[in-house]
């Protein structure tokens, strides 16, 4: 044994430690995995109803189709999917600029029956940066390009 | 790599190597800044604000890259005793956590008026500010093992392990948008593949190499400097043996 060198001795026990520490690492990361999600999806929702009342948030995509202003103007009741289940949600306030339908949303609230209500909203984009192609597009032209773009 | 390890040697390379990074770097940088500022078209959806990007994304590439400078520059000191490893890990640590402050404050500023908020404690968010202390504690550690001399390699081998330790974060912080559920989007740049359109994509990678060079050219500026500092100091302790 005493013919091993002192630097290989190091490199071993230091990857020795460096493995076992990223498996801590990610032995706590997977510990977290619901803790740590920022947002309910509307299927998680569906499968464990958290008490009404309990502060949450909820993700998702806006359905196409279900923004639907109230008389009163500033009330907007709207679908959020996930794609296998859908959360009606409402919400008073003014909402972030990028709040379409078809895009995604992160609604901070609480559940009163089967309505989700909502406190504030949150836009979340997808990844895809894309530019602008036509300046003076309209705007069933321009959805259709995002739609295109999905 | 053992050539270089002697300090005269690099020191002497480091003088053109410095600005052979820096001025290149600085107009690389200062020309995929501009195009993306004044040239490029807006985003579908955020309009204008998506000329941040070409700020936002280099400055988040670079905080992480400093780590990982560290955390191996920290395993060649610990394993090969490499007398500039030390070295290096400390010069990128103040640069490395400069570009994690640009990437949490461009984050912050472009989050307003696209997702409608400052700040929210998801995954991405919360990993990347602990990667800013997480700086913040490595650069108090080596100030504090450089005073303590007489501690000798001792302290600055607790500094190694700590540089060593810290890289845990950064794989977390690549897969926190994967693994939860958070507010900030997907990579879009991933593995041969990306979802950025090729009129932003193009800025945006040269913005990329523009802001490394400036990295490297900042980096081997410090070690100049550390270099300097152990130099001097050990001029001072003979002087006052004498």
């Amino acid at each position: 044994m005493s013919s091993i060198k002192p630097k290989h001795q190091r490199l071993v026990l230091i990857v020795f430690a460096l493995v076992a520490l990223v498996g801590a690492g990610l032995l706590a990361a997977y510990a977290l995995k619901n803790q740590a999600a920022y947002f309910y999806a509307p299927s998680e929702l569906a499968a464990k109803p958290p008490e009404t009342g309990r502060a949450i948030r909820l993700g998702g995509m806006v359905e196409r189709g279900s923004i639907k202003t109230m008389p009163d103007g500033v009330t907007i009741n709207f679908l959020v999917s996930d794609g296998k289940a859908k959360v009606p949600v409402r919400f008073t306030g003014i909402t972030p600029e990028l709040f379409v339908e078809g895009s995604g949303v992160v609604a901070e609230g609480r559940m009163a029956g089967t309505t989700f209500v909502a406190d504030n909203l949150l836009a979340k984009h997808d990844e895809k940066y894309v530019p602008r192609e036509m300046k003076n597009m309209t705007t069933a032209e321009a959805k259709a390009v995002i739609a295109e773009t999905k | 790599m053992h050539g270089l390890a002697n300090p005269a040697r690099f020191l002497r390379m480091a003088r053109w190597l410095m600005p052979l990074m820096l001025v290149p770097g600085f107009i690389l940088a200062f020309g995929a800044v501009a195009w993306g500022l004044f040239m490029v078209p807006p985003d579908r959806l955020m309009g204008d604000t998506v000329r941040i990007l070409f700020i936002h994304v280099p400055s988040a590439w670079l905080g992480m890259a400093g780590w990982s400078t560290i955390a191996i520059a920290s395993l060649v000191e610990l394993v090969w005793r490499h007398p500039l490893a030390g070295i290096a890990a400390r010069a990128a640590a103040v640069p490395g956590a400069a570009f994690t402050a640009i990437c949490l404050a461009t984050g912050s500023i472009w989050a307003r008026p696209t997702w409608g908020t400052w700040w929210v404690w998801d995954g991405r968010l919360t990993s990347f500010l602990i990667l800013l202390f997480l700086y913040f504690g490595y650069i108090a550690l080596a100030g504090a093992a450089q005073r303590d001399a007489a501690a000798g390699e001792g302290a600055s081998r607790i500094t190694a392990i700590f540089g060593l330790v810290g890289a845990v974060n950064i794989p977390i912080i690549n897969r926190s948008v994967v693994w939860w559920n958070s507010l900030h989007q997907p990579p879009s740049i991933t593995a041969g593949k990306s979802s950025i359109d090729g009129t932003f994509l193009w800025p945006l990678l040269i913005a990329a190499v523009g802001f490394t060079l400036i990295f490297g050219g900042v980096v081997i500026a410090r070690m100049r400097m550390l270099l300097a500092d152990i130099q001097t100091e050990a001029r001072l302790r003979r002087k006052a043996m004498a």
